[in-house]
């Protein structure tokens, strides 16, 4: 299988990208450090005792690279891509991102709009070479209102409602949109945060990913508790949201 | 009851609100990790660098007038490996576990392991560990030939024993207060087979239990005891021996080992629920267990290198009191009767350790703090309670008569004092600290307490 990681240093996608390295795919790994790439690039060959995959710098805040950046990455795999899968995205706390709208706006750039523009690219490429899954990881977030996730909370909410249109609108035609919804995950991202209950180690959470992205399953909650506990949430009462820090 | 606070102002962790940080003994203080992929963002100015937590005592905890620490274990990338000479260079993050797992199907093995397969590359390194091997391989330290290393003033080192060899030697076992240790470059050691052959062989006392460890350290390359220390008179100090070597390839199972399933002990037993008595019954049970006087045959590597490692959390057994190890050296010289004089100052105290682990050490290494030396090592883990103090106050004073030294990894009770008199390095050390670090700004909880850095 070919596939391209975008995010693939840090994180889930770190985690992600040594499963997908351990049976052996094609990989290309894509982010904002070109130095990062290098380092993750050796890693997962001396993990796996194979070559290096090939490193090709793209930043989700810079919309104007990504052609060239998918013209690399699609070369690099002989033009045939099987999965597209993004990890990268920007993470920060409710109350930064009230203090500080030039990183609120950088955020939802970024989560969202840059985001969206990246898979539009990709889906057409993935149609013209005759399908193909575009992955992408959303959060728990996004599922329904919460105090401590109000922006980016609203920057993956509107990303899990594209990635589940798009899929609607072209699954028949081969190419599947999955939606990955991650529960809290101990990263560098929310390094720091008070951890909530489930809160998951990266390795799990990329094992269930990369099954459902196997499956090109639509959506998929990781670990597969977050399901239960958001429709519950989606369920209470507004006075109870209210009075809930959670 | 009021738990109270131990020398140093370190308490249970079981009874600090959180952010809380402790070491595997679960004493501990407030504070909390910065953790990052990135290890060299995050090392930027932090006081002090910690890896999995497994060192026993303070020596990962930052020191009192900070709340933050850098942790590396989000930094696990193996930067190179070449399978013909075993050299790999790892960033400071990686587990020896991971190394293990990815490394054994390969044929090689990290060239020394400490009892725990969850200890950091970086934490081997700034603890020089030492393992089972330790007669014939020396400590971690010996197969390291370079660190790259954040120093007090930000900047970023490459140090070996051509380049800047004092920083070399003095973060080898120097509990990480040189500097950050970011990559390090060492060799694997090439073995024939995943697979362990293991003899193990009940000693009735602790003078034989010296002399057949040191008999055995002739022909074996590894080699450890368990010993029996609840019982007192003349079974003071019986055990089981352990001898390891590799399988050879027409030896071994035909596939490599996997990874062995693990159990969590689910919830702090109450501290009532480990005392003398069930200490003696345990002790009397494992000793009963060998029940031939030898056993042999050919035996998972988990199960020979890391017996604890099945059982996550097993410090959830000592209860919320926590508890502390107490490691030693005894210098070659009359060690069995030293051994045995150790044995009878613990149990003379009423000191009942659960677990007691002796191993016969070769040479003092490179590191100029390190730990190990010619002689005889004693581990005792020992529960929290108002007499533990008094109890590693006696058994230092033993030491230093004795002329040995303790193992700063599992340290958290050693008066300054008490420190200084083991220690004839120790000046040098400094010296090599201050140098490289005037104001002292990399210190820990450790340091503080034993060496009289600012707090």
């Amino acid at each position: 299988m070919n596939v391209v990681l975008l995010g693939a240093t840090r994180g889930i996608g770190r985690a992600l990208a040594r499963l997908y390295a351990a049976r052996n795919d094609r990989l290309v790994l894509m982010g904002r450090d070109q130095a990062a790439l290098a380092r993750s690039a050796a890693d997962l060959a001396t993990r796996t005792g194979g070559g290096a995959p090939a490193a090709v710098p793209c930043d989700l805040d810079d919309p104007a690279g990504f052609p060239e950046a998918l013209d690399r990455a699609f070369e690099a795999l002989d033009g045939r891509v099987d999965a597209f899968v993004v990890t990268a995205a920007l993470f920060d706390t409710q109350d930064h991102l009230e203090d500080d709208l030039a990183r609120a706006h950088a955020l939802l750039r970024v989560d969202f709009t840059n985001t969206v523009v990246l898979c539009e690219h990709v889906r057409r490429r993935m149609l013209a070479q005759g399908g193909g899954t575009i992955a992408v990881f959303s959060s728990v977030a996004g599922d329904a209102p919460r105090k401590p996730v109000a922006i980016y909370g609203a920057a993956k909410a509107g990303l899990s409602h594209y990635l589940s249109s798009m899929d609607l609108r072209y699954r028949e035609k081969g190419v599947r949109f999955v939606c990955v919804k991650p529960g809290f995950v101990r990263t560098g991202m929310t390094a720091g945060l008070p951890e909530p209950p489930f809160a998951a180690d990266p390795e799990p959470v990329a094992a269930r990913a990369l099954a459902a992205i196997d499956k090109g399953s639509p959506v998929v909650y990781a670990p597969s508790i977050w399901r239960l506990v958001m429709l519950v949430i989606r369920h209470l009462p507004r006075f109870v949201m209210y009075r809930l820090g959670f | 009851m009021q738990e109270a606070p131990v020398l140093g102002g370190l308490r249970p962790v079981a009874s600090l609100s959180p952010p809380a940080l402790s070491g595997w003994g679960q004493l501990g203080v407030p504070g909390r990790e910065r953790l990052d992929e990135n290890l060299a963002r995050v090392t930027r100015g932090a006081v002090l660098t910690r890896g999995l937590g497994r060192s026993y005592g303070d020596s990962a905890l930052p020191p009192p007038s900070h709340r933050e620490v850098a942790g590396t274990r989000l930094a696990d990338r193996i930067l190179a490996f070449d399978p013909d000479t075993g050299w790999i260079r790892t960033e400071a993050g990686v587990s020896l576990g991971t190394l293990v797992w990815t490394f054994l199907p390969r044929g090689f093995f990290p060239p020394v392991t400490p009892g725990t397969q969850f200890v950091t590359v970086g934490g081997a390194v700034a603890s020089d560990v030492h393992g089972k091997n330790h007669h014939v391989a020396g400590c971690f330290g010996e197969h390291v030939a370079s660190l790259r290393i954040r120093v007090a003033d930000g900047r970023v080192v490459d140090c070996g024993p051509d380049r800047h060899p004092d920083l070399f030697y003095a973060t080898l076992g120097g509990m990480g207060l040189t500097g950050h240790i970011l990559e390090v470059t060492f060799r694997m050691a090439k073995i024939p087979s995943g697979w362990v052959f293991h003899e193990a062989e009940r000693i009735a006392d602790v003078e034989t239990f010296v002399a057949r460890l040191q008999e055995a350290a002739g022909t074996w390359p590894m080699t450890m005891g368990w010993v029996d220390c609840a019982t007192r008179g003349h079974g003071l100090g019986r055990g089981i021996l352990q001898r390891g070597r590799w399988c050879e390839p027409s030896e071994a199972p035909p596939v490599p080992p996997a990874p062995l399933p693990r159990r969590t002990v689910p919830v702090r037993l109450p501290n009532w629920a480990l005392n003398r008595w069930t200490t003696r019954i345990f002790n009397e049970l494992y000793y009963r267990k060998q029940i031939p006087r030898a056993t042999w045959g050919v035996l998972h590597p988990e199960r020979f290198f890391y017996p604890l490692d099945a059982l996550r959390k097993w410090y959830r057994l000592y209860g919320s009191r926590g508890f502390t190890q107490y490691q030693c050296v005894l210098p070659d010289r009359d060690a069995p009767e030293r051994a045995r004089q150790f044995l009878e100052v613990l149990t003379s105290r009423q000191g009942a350790s659960p677990l007691c682990v002796i191993k016969d050490c070769g040479p003092q290494g490179r590191g100029m703090l390190s730990f190990p030396m010619k002689g005889i090592s004693i581990a005792v883990d020992l529960w929290m309670d108002e007499r533990t103090q008094a109890l590693v106050d006696a058994l230092n004073e033993f030491v230093i008569d004795a002329g040995g030294r303790i193992y700063l990894t599992k340290d958290a009770l050693t008066r300054p004092e008490h420190f200084r008199a083991m220690e004839p390095r120790l000046s040098s050390f400094l010296a090599v600290r201050r140098a490289w670090d005037p104001t002292l700004s990399i210190r820990s909880h450790q340091s503080v307490r034993l060496f009289g850095d600012p707090p």
